[in-house]
């Protein structure tokens, strides 16, 4: 410790490098002409020793991120620590003058944001954005700052440091401006790195990568960690110890193996049975947690979890239980804040999940949706003395597929294959480059004004943001309305019968139709996303994303709606998700995509079983799961794949995914890979070299 | 499976239209436009009907009474009539004209606005270009000229005025109308099978009300300017009708003899009223921006 401003408070501990004790923090709020205090912190306590790797999870507005800021006096407008410490190598941050705060940010503790995007300053160069705090703090000298900086940028894996470090934030891609972020927190060579969310805004292979690097990075420089996420499998094979965090409190507190194999709070348990990859099987319903998390500005007594817990009792009600453990006193037992904790030799899961196993039907093979050689290019307008003419972004290159009658059908893939625009070509958002799209005999395209909006009623939409898809001006009935309108379907009584009976499908009262679509949660709005898109009674939805916004308990209940409405009415889904797991649950056939072309299809079960193509294995080994794993022989070869996706503006020859294919050879380049069978028929690769059905 | 029951039990929500009426109400200025406006309108169409004066026929005995003269509390004009009456009827012709003009200007101006924003390509082009020709006309220029070729009456002011106004509010719209035809509820409309009738008018104009209310304050603070400007150049309704624009140009003649009751009523009453307008717009502005802050901080 360097700076002469860190004294040591004798009475504070000393063998922990931070430590929380039931920190309070306190938003002054107003909602119309009432002011009210929202308890953003309601009691946490956490402590880390030097070197040790801690996870924070929970869901939004727990309170997670506003404790990583409280760490470095960072609170928002209006905020403020109304009670508890915050110990960092024996100061009192809590307390702490904006002066002593300053020479702690950046220097003994380092942050990462969320957004490389906008935690980077887009006029300045990476060189200077990353050399800042060493300027600031460790009063070195110009080129000494330089030469610190391009081997940070070297150390955080950025190619080409030396060249890099005059080029600006927009000029690199999300996951290299993440390692920027990273060497910029880590230059002053920090004794605490905090990182909120650090790879919520990747794809998941740049994620594993920058989880490796910061993971590395740890031991290297010998530094603790806080990982803040609300991601589990994130947290499972990162951290040393987990803090599960609800409603502004710290909930429970353990050794990463210990809560995952056996977590004692029945939030901690309910979050991990939700989780889709730990359902039993694909036709079972994810257990859920009934109801939202309470709001902050509605202090109740006692627990906070207690409504929506099944096992809470009177007590719950009116005591609060306090963050104990019956392990003894040693720091490093599991503590948790509940009066009814699982029994420590529970299957966590097992008790959750209600018995209710209706079988899938098996989707009839009746072809629904056929898709054909589907291309989409996206003309590059480089204004009017372009050089280059001609010139297209090839988003999705000769897809062919087909969707059976009630069926799901997932699409996975990371952000930029190509899997949205094929959602927006299949609704006809959107009209193919090449390519035919085919309905039973019918071609849309081929249709004229009239049967087009007619045929409009077969295949809808779901949005990704459901807030963002519907008129903020109107309300929830006309909303609901409005595609019987267009169609003329009903009178309007009919009409208003109708749209109480979607309320009614999607468990929604039917008193929200009064209401404007802001006032809903993310999950009810996702309810009624779901409820509009099947108001026409189509016989397709295309789903885009419907729960990648949504916290975990919330997104189980929406994927157990999904699949409850499509075996009542038959409906088929097209699920577009990055989200493996979810794809898993829920798809009965998949197709996995990279850079525009459909690389594999398949059943889901034999594809995430036994992958044929590099990139789908390549995609589950890298994929988190939420499972610390045993530390021996759990994916001795799982190798991440390096690299970034090329731009699909020039996109390779031949196999587009040979740049990151560890088997590419010569004809990969030359001749591209037709899909073909090699193993079990219906699961079909583009591959020249698929991988042995008995690799995995 | 039922989600939480917290929107169940409560009444309707109120409108956004309700919920900016409460913001707008704690505005001071914005208030203190509305009740100046309140009374100049009660003042201009009420007062005749309760202090009645002859503003037809001239009286050249009684011209250019000062002040305080008995039974003209604001004195006469040139021609003996009474000023108090003249400035009411001559309120009647600014604000109607005024009112009607700016209105027009702006329904005009926002259907062409999101036609042209909504439909784009060369719609957009071809009725954005016939916009910006129209703009690079002085506009008291184009106004001049056609109210020297017509013989001016309200509904023909009105026309004029609003034929060179509806330009800024048609370019205002069709900028929100190209951010909010890619808006996903405008997609979503269009998968169900809807036009762009539908389109225009249900999801695009509603969602740019905000603006076209507080552009329409505005418009009718200038139009009442612009009829000011024309009858002050003599190009107004012809005598005996009167305006405060021909009041103050008949004022401007005897200024060196000091009858300055001629000119400071209908002056502070053209400012008074463009004053309030403009702050009615604001204090709208604002409302209208704080109901989507709320809906944001709504948002989660």
């Amino acid at each position: 410790m360097t700076d002469s401003l860190l004294r040591t408070d004798p009475r504070l501990p000393t063998d922990s490098l931070l430590r929380i004790d039931d920190l309070h923090v306190e938003i002054p709020a107003r909602d119309g002409d009432r002011r009210r205090t929202v308890h953003a912190l309601d009691g946490v306590s956490l402590d880390l020793a030097p070197g040790e790797a801690l996870g924070i999870v929970g869901e939004s507005g727990c309170g997670k991120t506003m404790t990583a800021l409280s760490v470095l006096g960072l609170l928002p407008g209006g905020a403020r620590i109304t009670g508890g410490s915050v110990a960092f190598a024996g100061t009192d941050l809590a307390s702490a003058p904006e002066p002593v705060l300053r020479g702690v940010r950046g220097n003994t503790i380092g942050m990462v944001f969320q957004d490389p995007l906008t935690s980077l300053n887009p006029t300045m160069t990476i060189g200077a954005q990353v050399a800042e705090p060493l300027l600031l703090h460790k009063g070195v000298g110009k080129a000494e700052a330089w030469r610190r900086t391009e081997e940070m940028l070297r150390l955080v894996g950025l190619p080409k440091p030396g060249e890099r470090l005059r080029t600006y934030p927009h000029q690199l891609s999300g996951g290299m401006r993440q390692r920027v972020a990273i060497a910029m927190a880590l230059i002053c060579e920090p004794a605490l790195l905090i990182a909120d969310e650090p790879t919520t805004a990747l794809d998941v292979t740049t994620q594993a990568q920058i989880l490796e690097l910061i993971d590395e990075l740890r031991t290297r420089l010998g530094m603790a960690l806080i990982l803040v996420t609300h991601d589990l499998g994130v947290i499972a094979r990162r951290v040393d110890r987990v803090a599960v965090m609800y409603a502004g409190r710290t909930v429970e507190r353990a050794g990463v193996r210990a809560l995952f194999a056996a977590p004692r709070h029945r939030y901690t348990q309910a979050l991990f049975a939700a989780l889709p990859e730990r359902a039993a099987d694909a036709s079972q319903p994810l257990a859920t947690i009934p109801g939202l998390p309470p709001s902050p500005a509605d202090r109740t007594r006692g627990c906070r979890f207690a409504p929506r817990c099944e096992f809470a009792s009177e007590r719950c009600e009116t005591e609060e239980p306090p963050l104990s453990t019956d392990e003894g006193a040693s720091r490093d037992a599991h503590a948790f804040a509940c009066f009814h904790p699982v029994p420590p030799d529970a299957d966590p899961v097992a008790q959750l999940v209600p018995a209710v196993p209706a079988p899938v039907p098996v989707p009839a093979d009746d072809v629904l949706l056929r898709v054909t050689g589907l291309t989409k290019d996206y003309p590059l307008r480089g204004g009017p003395f372009a050089l280059r003419r001609g010139a297209a972004v090839s988003a999705v290159a000769g897809v062919s597929l087909s969707v059976r009658r009630g069926e799901t059908f997932g699409i996975v893939g990371e952000s930029g294959c190509g899997k949205s625009t094929l959602g927006r070509l299949v609704v006809g958002m959107e009209p193919p480059t090449a390519g035919s799209i085919r309905f039973g005999e019918r071609d849309p395209a081929a249709l004229d004004r009239r049967a087009r909006k007619a045929h409009r009623r077969e295949v809808q939409l779901m949005f990704q943001d459901s807030y963002a898809s519907m008129d903020p001006r109107m309300r929830v009935a006309a909303i609901l309305r409005e595609p019987l309108v267009i169609q003329g379907i009903g009178d309007r009584a009919g009409q208003d019968a109708r749209i109480a009976r979607l309320l009614d499908d999607v468990g929604l009262p039917r008193g929200a139709v009064d209401r404007y679509p802001h006032e809903f949660s993310g999950g009810q709005r996702q309810r009624l996303g779901l409820a509009r898109a099947l108001a026409l009674s189509p016989s397709l939805v295309v789903a885009d994303e419907p729960v990648s916004a949504l916290d975990v308990s919330v997104q189980a209940q929406i994927l157990n709606l999904m699949r409850e409405l499509q075996r009542e009415k038959g409906v088929a889904y097209l699920f577009i998700s990055h989200d493996l797991a979810v794809v898993r649950y829920l798809a009965d056939r998949v197709g996995v995509m990279y850079l525009g072309k459909l690389v594999e299809t398949g059943p889901a079960a034999t594809v995430f079983a036994s992958p044929l193509h590099p990139y789908t294995r390549g995609l589950l080994d890298t994929a988190d799961h939420a499972d610390p794993g045993d530390g021996a022989g759990v994916r001795p070869s799982a190798a991440p794949l390096g690299g970034e996706t090329p731009s699909a503006a020039d996109p390779p020859s031949g196999c587009r995914f040979r740049t990151r294919c560890p088997y590419a050879r010569d004809i990969c380049a030359r001749e591209e890979p037709m899909p073909a069978e090699p193993g079990a028929p219906g699961h079909a690769v583009a591959c020249h070299f698929p991988l042995a059905p008995a690799a995995r | 499976m039922t989600a939480a029951g917290s929107v169940s039990a409560a009444p309707a929500t109120p409108g956004p239209g309700r919920r900016a009426l409460a913001v707008f109400t704690r505005d001071k200025p914005a208030l203190a436009g509305a009740v100046v406006l309140v009374a100049l309108m009660a003042f201009c169409f009420l007062g005749p009907l309760i202090r009645p004066t002859d503003q037809v026929h001239t009286d050249l005995g009684r011209a250019n009474l000062p002040p305080g003269s008995p039974g003209h509390p604001l004195g006469t004009t040139d021609l003996g009539y009474d000023m108090l009456g003249r400035l009411m009827t001559g309120g009647q012709t600014s604000l109607e004209v005024g009112l009607a003009a700016g209105l027009l200007a702006t329904f005009i101006g926002t259907v062409y606005g999101a036609v042209a924003g909504y439909f784009g390509g060369w719609l957009d082009a071809a009725m954005m270009r016939i916009t910006d020709a129209a703009l690079a006309i002085p506009a008291l220029f184009l106004l001049v000229v056609v109210a020297t070729i017509v013989t001016p009456s309200k509904p023909v002011l009105t026309l004029i005025i609003a034929s060179v106004a509806w330009l800024s509010p048609a370019r205002l719209i069709r900028g929100e109308a190209l951010a909010l035809r890619s808006r996903d509820y405008v997609h979503a409309m269009r998968l169900m099978g809807g036009g762009g009738t539908r389109a225009v008018f249900r999801h695009i104009v509603p969602n740019a009300i905000g603006t076209v209310i507080v552009n329409a304050t505005f418009q009718i603070a200038d139009a009442i300017l612009y009829v000011a400007y024309l009858s002050f150049l003599g190009l107004s309704i012809p005598p005996p009708a009167a305006d405060w624009g021909s009041m103050l140009s008949t004022g401007i003649t005897y200024t060196q003899v000091g009858y300055w009751w001629l000119i400071f009523p209908p002056g502070i009453a053209i400012v008074l009223v463009v004053a309030a307008f403009t702050f009615l717009g604001d204090g709208l502005r604002d409302a209208f921006d704080v109901r989507l802050q709320r809906t944001r901080r709504n948002r989660r």
